[in-house]
């Protein structure tokens, strides 16, 4: 997994300029700037409604800006960059095929150009349960598995692209803690890898053991960008002392 | 012996001793509509596909027209075909009218539209569902629209039974375009509809009951068919 | 997964392929084979008559006749827009007509039928006798229940022509008791011997069918009531695609003496259905 692309199609770092989303007329981010760095885990926070999933979707090109850019390191928008291949999200409902475990981490495997230094897709695809425990699950059919474990095999759906970046959106909202605890070990782990992480949560718990730095929006903007440490402790803005007093 | 139960019980008779010329009715019938559904399941899934997928200006429009199109008269359909292929209408030279591609051709324009509308409601759901997934690993919407033809394919199969059903049970289309000749056009639903303007009320209610115990069975296994994938694939 | 994929659905499209051509294989072989259409009506179809002499010109010729059963009206429509090789129907005038406007080659009689009044056995009306004129009458006196075709089919044709000789005008004394099914004469019967009415009908679809409720034979037995087929090849000269050689074959069957013969023999319960009267002039020219 630790194998990175060449230099000349890094993605990293991710910049943000001036971006901004709107929906039917209603603004939704406004003012977006920021930089993915190489090697952060990013954690992305605010209360509800302020636009913590569209900014994950921004960055991670599900969406385009209304105004603005988001581009990766060649200067490349990434809602069309052409690799799209070397990041990968999580969602909050991991979404499976009806098929088996293993056939939907192939799915993923397969629909991607593969660098020649990469395994063949099915050697990736058992690599990626494995290292998200589930080889044995491998021909069960993905959707009667559990929640857990569920998100575990859109975990190495995830995995199995060899990302760069890794972007979860609220990935343990709907597990009980156990599975939740898995989920947050498997993070932990591909960010020792070398995976550049960008999450958002709720749990700030779980925010201020993953977290390198923390993003807090606002209603749509960013009230500030901290260094984790330093957040939980002296939040910059007045929206994150309310909100660090608020959580806690 | 009250006639329902006499025409009950001829039924269980044309079942048990199936003559020849039973059979070929049922198998015609049969014929005819397999053939209608696997070409509207392709026209019908292609078109489900494409709307469910795709955004467009009109799209909107296409929807609700697939689904008043659902509920088009077979007569009405019968007729427009009838036009078509007679010798005197646009399509006449190929001769096709009152043989069995003619009432195919109804029977296809008759339950295409069943099949693109609800199909197109299933793939709709499902690319909710997988839309985000299939953005974020970078597949194109022809792919996207592949994989979740294959994804829902026991309900898609489903809708095509249902299909069958309806392109069985029909009578007024396949009527009028198929003539109604015996042992050449005659189906199911053409017979029954013979032995009661021939007043051969029992045989008529038999032939039904046959036509209802095809229907039923073809639901049953759509049926189960549903609720094996449910339980093996969630 | 796609290659997968993929294959599986090319897999279904070649399962799909091969289902059709072997639902279609029937027709090429048909085609092959030789056969006539022939537009002709409910009554010739529905007595049984067809099924009992077709097969016995097909064991004779090898051709194969496709009986499409309308109403006259609709069977010469059907011939007019060449969706029929040879028509064989029961309305003398519209069958001139439809020769006059060159879409038949020539009428040729072949057999006549005989209508009969169908009604209830408590004859409510007092309709029965041997005189159809008369015993309309009676039905419109006391406006009892009457079950019409109303489809401009032979026999409707025929209904209207009774009243008028009758002395009824429908157009003034026709009400709730006059019932317009515009249906096939099975169809119609079925109506009457629900509602109990009086009813035209050709007495082979009368003998053939079966539920008859209450309903029997009122008047029978009239000359006028008399009815006569006769059959038409269509114009080849309108539509090039009829199969001339093959229709006239049929035309010179029916009148021959082994048709004719065919026609005598069919009976339903003993009685005979249909009256061979082809003229021997034409018998030479077929």
């Amino acid at each position: 997994m630790a194998s990175q692309p060449p230099a000349a199609l890094r993605l990293l770092p991710v910049r943000a300029e001036n971006a901004a989303v709107a929906f039917a007329g209603k603004s939704i981010l406004r003012g977006i700037d920021l930089e993915i760095t190489k090697n952060t885990r990013t954690v992305i926070m605010g209360s509800n409604g302020a636009g913590k999933s569209t900014l994950l979707r921004l960055l991670h090109g599900l969406l385009l800006p209304t105004a603005g850019r988001v581009v990766n390191a060649v200067g490349e928008p990434v809602a069309t960059q052409v690799l799209r291949q070397h990041d990968a999200m999580l969602f909050q409902r991991p979404v499976m095929l009806r098929a088996s475990a293993l056939d939907n981490v192939l799915y993923a495997a397969k629909h991607q150009v593969r660098g020649i230094t990469m395994p063949p897709p099915h050697v990736s695809a058992l690599n990626a349960l494995q290292s998200v425990g589930l080889a044995e699950l491998a021909n069960r059919p993905a959707r009667v598995l559990s929640g857990g474990e569920q998100q575990r095999v859109a975990f190495a759906r995830a995995l199995v692209r060899d990302p760069e970046i890794l972007y979860l959106d609220e990935p343990t909202a709907s597990l009980d803690p156990q599975s939740a605890r898995q989920i947050e070990t498997l993070i932990s782990t591909a960010a020792g890898r070398g995976v550049t992480i960008v999450m958002t949560t709720h749990n700030l718990a779980q925010a201020k053991r993953l977290a390198s730095q923390i993003i807090l929006l606002n209603d749509g903007a960013i009230a500030e960008i901290t260094p984790a440490t330093q957040f939980f402790i002296q939040p910059r803005s007045a929206a994150g002392r309310a909100f660090v007093e608020g959580e806690s | 012996m009250n006639p329902f139960f006499a025409a009950l019980a001829g039924a269980v008779d044309l079942i048990t001793h199936a003559d020849q010329k039973l059979v070929d009715i049922i198998s015609l019938s049969l014929k005819v509509s397999a053939t209608a559904v696997v070409i509207a399941s392709v026209l019908g899934l292609a078109i489900g596909a494409i709307v469910s997928v795709t955004r467009f200006t009109g799209r909107g429009m296409v929807i609700a027209a697939l689904n008043a199109t659902m509920g088009l008269p077979p007569v009405v359909i019968g007729l427009v075909v009838y036009l078509l292929l007679s010798r005197a209408g646009p399509l006449g030279h190929y001769g096709l009218l009152f043989t069995p591609p003619a009432m195919v051709i109804a029977q296809v324009i008759l339950i295409t539209p069943i099949i693109a509308a609800l199909s197109r409601q299933i793939l709709e759901d499902a690319w909710r569902e997988y839309q985000d997934q299939f953005a974020s690993l970078g597949i194109k919407n022809a792919s996207a629209a592949a994989t979740l033809i294959w994804d829902c394919r026991f309900s898609l199969v489903t809708i095509a039974l249902a299909g069958l059903g309806r392109a069985c049970a029909e009578v007024g289309a396949v009527m009028i375009v198929g003539g109604n000749i015996d042992g050449v056009t005659r189906t199911m639903t053409t017979a029954i509809a013979l032995e009661t303007t021939k007043g051969d009320l029992p045989l008529a209610l038999s032939l039904g009951i046959v036509l209802v115990a095809i229907v039923l069975a073809i639901n049953i296994v759509a049926q189960w068919l549903k609720s094996f994938a449910e339980r093996r694939y969630g | 997964m796609k290659h997968f994929m993929q294959s599986k659905l090319q897999r279904i499209f070649a399962g799909a392929a091969f289902t059709l051509s072997l639902a279609l294989t029937q027709t090429p072989a048909q085609a092959q084979e030789k056969f006539i259409t022939l537009a002709s009506t409910t009554s010739t179809e529905q007595s049984g008559l067809f099924g009992h002499i077709l097969p016995i010109f097909k064991k004779a010729t090898g051709i194969d006749v496709r009986v499409v059963a309308l109403g006259t009206g609709q069977a010469l429509d059907t011939a007019r827009r060449g969706d029929a090789d040879v028509v064989f129907v029961h309305d003398k005038a519209a069958e001139e007509k439809f020769v006059a406007d060159g879409f038949g080659i020539e009428r040729i009689e072949v057999m006549y039928n005989d209508f009969v009044l169908v009604g209830p056995k408590a004859d409510p009306a007092k309709s029965t006798g041997r005189d159809i004129a008369a015993g309309l009458k009676n039905i419109a006196n006391a406006k009892a229940a009457f079950v019409s075709r109303g489809d401009k089919s032979g026999t409707h044709a025929a209904e209207l022509r009774y009243w008028k000789a009758a002395g009824v005008d429908l157009d003034t004394t026709k009400g709730a008791w006059y019932r317009e099914t515009g249906s096939g004469m099975g169809p119609a019967l079925n109506t009457a011997s629900a509602m109990n009415a009086y009813i035209l009908t050709d007495r082979g679809t009368w003998l053939a069918f079966k539920n008859r409720g209450e309903l029997s034979i009122q008047i029978e037995g009239d000359t006028k009531l008399f009815n006569q087929y006769g059959v038409m090849l269509v114009n080849p000269s309108k539509h090039a695609h009829i199969k001339q050689e093959l229709g006239q074959q049929f035309i010179g069957w029916l009148v021959s003496a082994e048709g004719q013969r065919a026609i005598a023999e069919y009976k339903i319960g003993g009685e005979q259905l249909f009256f061979p009267n082809a003229k021997p002039a034409m018998k030479k020219a077929a």
